[in-house]
C-alpha cells in the first residue's frame, strides 16, 4: 500500500518567512503548542489567584472584606471551570498534544496545520469571552462549575443575567476550538505516523493524548447541547431545564422542563472530562518514569489496553455524580458497579508504574520527582474515589469537603504535578535551555508537601460535615472549634503553594536567557522528539528525511547494548535484544 | 514485525489488528476523509444529545404534546393534508442524496462537467429544502408558535422544534456553501491538477450524513 507521510505529499509544506507568520499566525504545531500553553497558564494563574482569595476568606472569615458571599460563588465557579477546561484540557491537548504528537510520531506537522492554527485563535476567543464576564454588569456567573439549572439562570444567583450567558457562549466557542484541534490530533496519530511507527510502538504519552482526544470529541457534544439549551432558557425563556417554580416570590414563566436532563447531559460530559485530563497525565507520567528510571515501562501492552478500557468505561459511570439527585436504586447499583470496575484498569496502571520503578536506576531529577509525586497524590485521590463511588457512602459525604479533598487530589493536583514534571522534562527540547535544578527542587517540595497540607485535612473536615461551597461556617453546634484552626492552617499552606508557583514561573522565564545550553537529548531518552536534527526543533521537525522507527519506545538498559538507552530510530542490532521482540 | 513476510499466516482477528495498528496509515483513505468520518462521529453525538434531550422534555412536561399531524398539516385543495410539506421536504433532501452520489461517481470518472452540474443540483435541492423550512417556520410563527409557548400545549414543543430543525437547517446551509465551494474548485480544474477528486466524496459524506440525521428528526419529531 502506498506509504504516505507529510514528506511525500505533493504540495510542499508551507514555509514561514516573516515574524508574523512564524510566531503569530503560525501553522507550526510547536508554535501553536506554545501559544496554547501560554494562554492556558495565564488563565490558570487567574484561577489560582481566585482560589487564594477564597482560601483567605475561609481561613480568616472575619478579617477580609474584599470577598462578599456573592463574589465567593463567582470565584468558586470561575476557579473550577477555568482549572478544569481552560487550563488543564487546553494545556494537555492543545499544548502537549500539539507539541508531542507530531514529534513523537515522526511527522512533520499536524495533518491540517491551517485548521490547527484556527483552533488556537478560537480558543483564545473563548478565553476572552470568559474573562469578559468579569467586567459585565452583575459579574461572572456564580452557579458553581456544574452550572446546575434552574438556579444558574434565575435572579438571585450572582451573574444570572449576562454572566451565565457569557459562560455558556464561551464554552460553546471552546468546544468548536477543541474540535478543530482534536480532529487534527486523532487523524495525525492514525494517518501520519512515520515509517515503522506501529500503534503498539507509540510512546504512552501519545496513547494517552490520543484516547483523551477521542473522549473529548464524544463527550463535549453533550456539554455543547446543554449549553445551547440553557442559553435558550436564559435568553428566550424556553423551558428545557426549567420546571414550574417560584423564585424570589415571583413565578417565572417557566413550566415543565427537567433540571435532571441537564445533570445527565452535564455529567455525560463531566465524567469523561475527568479522564480527558487524566489520560494524558497517565501517558506522560509513564514516559517520565521509564526515562528517568532507565527501565522499560512495565507491561506496555497492558498499559495501552488499560487506557482504552478506562476511556470506554468512562462513558457509563456518569450518574455517580447524581446519587443525591435521586434515582431508581437499580440505576444506583449499576453506576456504582461500573464506577468500581474502572478502578481495575486504573489500579493496573498504578501497579505498573510502581513496578517500573522497581529495581530501576532511578535518577531523582526534577521531572522524576514530580512523576513520583503524582503516583502518591493519584493513589490517595483514587482511594477516596472508591468511597464516593458507593451510593450509601456517598450520600452523607456528598457536598462536603470530603468531595473537595477527593477531586482536588485526583483531578486537580495530580494532573498539575504531571504538567509541572512534563514542562521540566520537555523544556530543553522546546527552548534549547536547561532549568535551574535547585529552584526546581524547591518548587517540587513546596508543591508536593503543600498539597498534602491543603487537601488531607479537607477529608477530615468533610467527615465532620463541613459543607462544600460555603462562604463562611459561622458558629454551629456540630462543628468543633478545631475546624476553624484547620481552615486557617489550610489557607496558609495554600498561600505557600501559590508562592511556589512564582518560583516556577521565575525559573521558567529566566532560564530562557540564563539557562545552560541544553544538549539535544539531555535525559538520554529513546523517543523520537529527542532525536531531531536541531534543538529546538525547526519547522518541519526532521530536516530533509523523516525518521524511521525500528523499535518500541522503551529500550532502556538493554543487556549488552553500549548505552543504557537505544533511540527508537536506531536499527535493530542482532547482538542484543530489543524490548519489542516478537510483537511490534 | 507484523507487516512483513509472515503477515499472511496470522489468524483473522490478529490480521485485523495488524492491519489497523501496523506500520502504515490506519485507514487506507486520504486524511481529509478520515477526518470527516471522525467529525461526523462527533456530530452524531451532538444530534443524539439533541434528540434524547427532546424526548426527555417531551416526557417530563406536564402539558399535552400537540399532535404533529395536525400542526404540520397544510390546507390544500380544500382539505387539510397532514405532513404534506414535510413529506415533500424529505423527498427533496433524499433526492439530493441521489444527485450527490452521482456527482461522486462522475468525480471518480474525472468527468468535470457532469460533476459540477450534479454538485450544483445537489446544492439547489439543499437550498430548496432550507427555503421550504423557512416557509414552515413562518407558517408556524404566524399561527402563534414561539420557542416559549404555542397555542396547543406544551411549550417544549416549540422550543425543541425551533432548536432542532434550526440546528439541522444550519447544517444544510453550511452544506450548500460547502458544495458550492467544491463545485467551484472542480470547475476551475483544481482537482484535475491534483489528480484526484476524492474531496468530492468527502463533501458527499457530509451531505449524506445531514440527510440521514434528517430521517431521524423526521421520525422522532413528526411521526411520533
Ligand atoms: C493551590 C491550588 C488550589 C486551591 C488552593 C484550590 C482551592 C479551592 C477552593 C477553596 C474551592 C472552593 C471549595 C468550596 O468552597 O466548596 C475550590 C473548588 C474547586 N476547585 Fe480548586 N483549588 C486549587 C486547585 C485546583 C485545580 C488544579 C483544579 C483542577 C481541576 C481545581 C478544581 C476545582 C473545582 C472543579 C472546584 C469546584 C468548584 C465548584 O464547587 O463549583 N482546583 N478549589
Ligand atoms: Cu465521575
Amino acid at each position: 500500500m502506498a506509504y504516505v507521510a507529510i514528506a511525500d505529499r505533493d504540495a510542499p509544506i508551507h514555509d514561514p518567512h516573516t515574524f508574523i507568520e512564524k510566531y503569530i499566525w503560525s501553522q507550526d504545531h510547536k508554535v501553536i503548542a506554545i501559544q496554547y500553553s501560554i494562554v492556558a497558564i495565564f488563565v490558570g494563574l487567574v484561577a489560582l489567584v481566585l482560589s487564594g482569595l477564597m482560601r483567605l476568606q475561609l481561613g480568616f472569615p472575619d478579617s477580609f472584606h474584599f470577598v462578599d458571599p456573592n463574589q465567593y460563588y463567582q470565584f468558586i465557579t470561575m476557579h473550577g471551570m477555568i482549572m478544569v477546561i481552560y487550563l488543564l484540557t487546553a494545556l494537555f491537548l492543545g499544548g502537549f498534544g500539539n507539541f508531542l504528537i507530531p514529534l513523537m510520531c515522526g511527522s512533520r506537522d499536524m495533518v491540517f496545520p491551517y485548521m490547527n492554527m484556527l483552533s488556537f485563535w478560537v480558543y483564545l476567543l473563548a478565553v476572552i469571552v470568559l474573562l469578559a464576564s468579569f467586567f459585565v454588569q452583575g459579574g461572572p456567573t456564580g452557579a458553581g462549575w456544574t452550572l446546575y439549572p434552574p438556579q444558574a439562570v434565575l435572579p438571585g444567583t450572582p451573574g444570572a443575567g449576562l454572566g451565565i450567558i457569557l459562560m455558556l457562549v464561551s464554552l460553546g466557542i471552546f468546544i468548536v476550538a477543541f474540535t478543530m484541534g482534536g480532529l487534527n490530533y486523532v487523524t495525525t496519530v492514525l494517518q501520519a505516523r512515520c515509517r515503522g511507527m506501529t500503534l503498539m510502538r507509540m510512546p504512552l504519552s501519545v496513547w494517552g493524548i490520543f484516547v483523551a482526544t477521542i473522549l473529548g470529541l464524544l463527550a463535549f457534544p453533550a456539554l455543547f447541547v446543554s449549553a445551547i439549551m440553557m442559553t435558550l432558557d436564559g435568553t428566550l425563556g424556553t423551558s428545557f431545564f426549567m420546571p414550574a417554580l417560584s423564585s424570589m416570590g415571583q413565578a417565572p414563566e417557566h413550566d415543565g422542563g427537567s433540571p435532571l436532563l441537564f445533570q445527565h447531559l452535564f455529567w455525560f460530559f463531566g465524567h469523561p472530562e475527568v479522564y480527558i485530563v487524566a489520560l494524558p497525565a497517565f501517558g506522560i507520567v509513564s514516559d517520565l518514569l521509564a526515562t528517568h528510571a532507565r527501565k522499560n515501562i512495565f507491561g506496555y501492552r497492558m498499559m495501552v489496553w488499560a487506557i482504552l478500557a478506562i476511556g470506554g468505561l468512562s462513558f457509563v459511570v456518569w450518574a455517580h455524580h447524581m446519587y443525591v439527585s435521586g434515582m431508581n436504586p437499580y440505576f444506583g447499583f449499576f453506576f456504582a458497579t461500573t464506577t468500581l470496575i474502572i478502578a481495575v484498569p486504573t489500579a493496573i496502571k498504578v501497579y505498573n508504574w510502581v513496578l517500573t520503578l522497581w529495581k530501576g536506576d532511578i535518577h531523582l531529577t526534577v521531572p522524576m520527582l514530580f512523576a513520583i509525586g503524582f503516583i502518591f497524590t493519584f493513589v490517595h485521590g483514587g482511594l477516596t474515589g472508591l468511597f464516593l463511588g458507593n451510593v450509601t457512602v456517598d450520600l452523607p459525604l456528598s457536598d462536603t469537603y470530603f468531595v473537595v479533598g477527593h477531586f482536588h487530589m485526583v483531578m486537580g493536583v495530580s494532573p498539575v504535578l504531571v504538567v509541572f514534571g512534563a514542562i521540566y522534562h520537555w523544556y530543553p527540547k522546546l527552548t534549547g535551555r536547561m532549568w535551574d535544578d535547585r529552584l526546581g527542587r524547591i518548587h517540587f517540595w513546596l508543591t508536593f508537601l503543600g498539597t498534602y497540607a491543603i487537601y488531607l485535612p479537607m477529608h477530615y473536615l468533610g467527615i465532620l460535615g463541613v459543607p462544600r461551597r460555603y462562604y463562611a461556617l459561622g458558629e454551629t453546634e456540630f462543628l468543633p472549634q478545631s475546624v476553624h484552626t484547620v481552615n486557617a492552617a489550610i489557607t496558609i499552606a495554600a498561600l505557600v503553594v501559590a508562592a511556589s508557583v512564582v518560583i516556577f514561573l521565575y525559573n521558567m522565564i529566566v532560564s530562557l536567557w540564563r539557562g545552560e545550553k541544553s544538549p539535544p537529548n539531555p535525559w538520554k531518552a529513546t523517543t523520537l522528539e529527542w532525536q531531531t536534527p536541531d534543538t529546538p526543533a525547526k519547522h518541519g521537525n526532521w530536516g530533509p528525511r523523516l525518521p524511521e522507527v525500528h523499535r518500541w519506545a522503551y529500550d532502556y538498559s538493554v543487556p549488552g547494548a553500549p548505552d543504557d538507552f537505544i533511540p527508537q530510530n536506531v536499527p535493530v542490532d542482532s547482538r542484543y535484544a530489543t524490548g519489542t521482540g516478537h510483537h511490534g | 514485525m507484523a507487516h512483513d513476510a509472515h503477515a499472511a499466516a496470522l489468524p483473522p482477528l490478529k490480521q485485523v489488528a495488524a492491519d489497523f495498528g501496523g506500520d502504515k496509515q490506519s485507514f487506507q483513505v486520504p486524511w481529509g476523509k478520515a477526518m470527516m468520518w471522525i467529525f461526523l462521529l462527533s456530530d452524531t453525538f451532538i444530534f443524539t444529545c439533541f434528540l434524547t434531550g427532546y424526548m426527555h422534555v417531551r416526557i417530563s412536561t406536564m402539558e399535552s404534546w400537540p399532535n404533529p399531524s395536525q400542526v404540520f398539516a397544510l390546507h390544500m385543495f380544500g382539505q387539510d393534508i397532514p405532513l404534506i410539506l414535510i413529506a415533500i421536504m424529505t423527498f427533496v433532501l433524499i433526492t439530493s442524496s441521489g444527485t450527490m452520489a452521482l456527482a461522486v461517481n462522475y468525480g471518480y470518472r474525472k468527468d468535470r462537467r457532469n460533476t459540477v452540474l450534479l454538485l450544483c443540483a445537489t446544492a439547489a435541492l439543499g437550498a430548496t429544502f432550507v427555503g421550504m423550512q423557512a416557509f414552515e417556520w413562518t407558517k408556524l410563527i404566524m399561527e402563534g408558535v414561539r420557542p416559549w409557548e404555542n397555542p396547543w400545549g406544551a411549550p417544549q414543543f416549540g422550543s425543541s422544534f425551533f432548536m432542532i430543525t434550526g440546528f439541522h437547517g444550519c447544517h444544510v446551509t453550511a452544506g450548500v456553501i460547502y458544495l458550492l465551494v467544491t463545485a467551484k474548485r472542480v470547475g476551475s480544474g483544481f482537482y484535475d491538477r491534483k489528480g484526484s477528486y476524492e474531496t468530492v466524496e468527502v463533501a458527499g459524506l457530509y451531505w449524506h450524513f445531514v440527510d440521514l440525521v434528517w430521517v431521524f428528526i423526521f421520525a422522532f419529531f413528526y411521526l411520533w
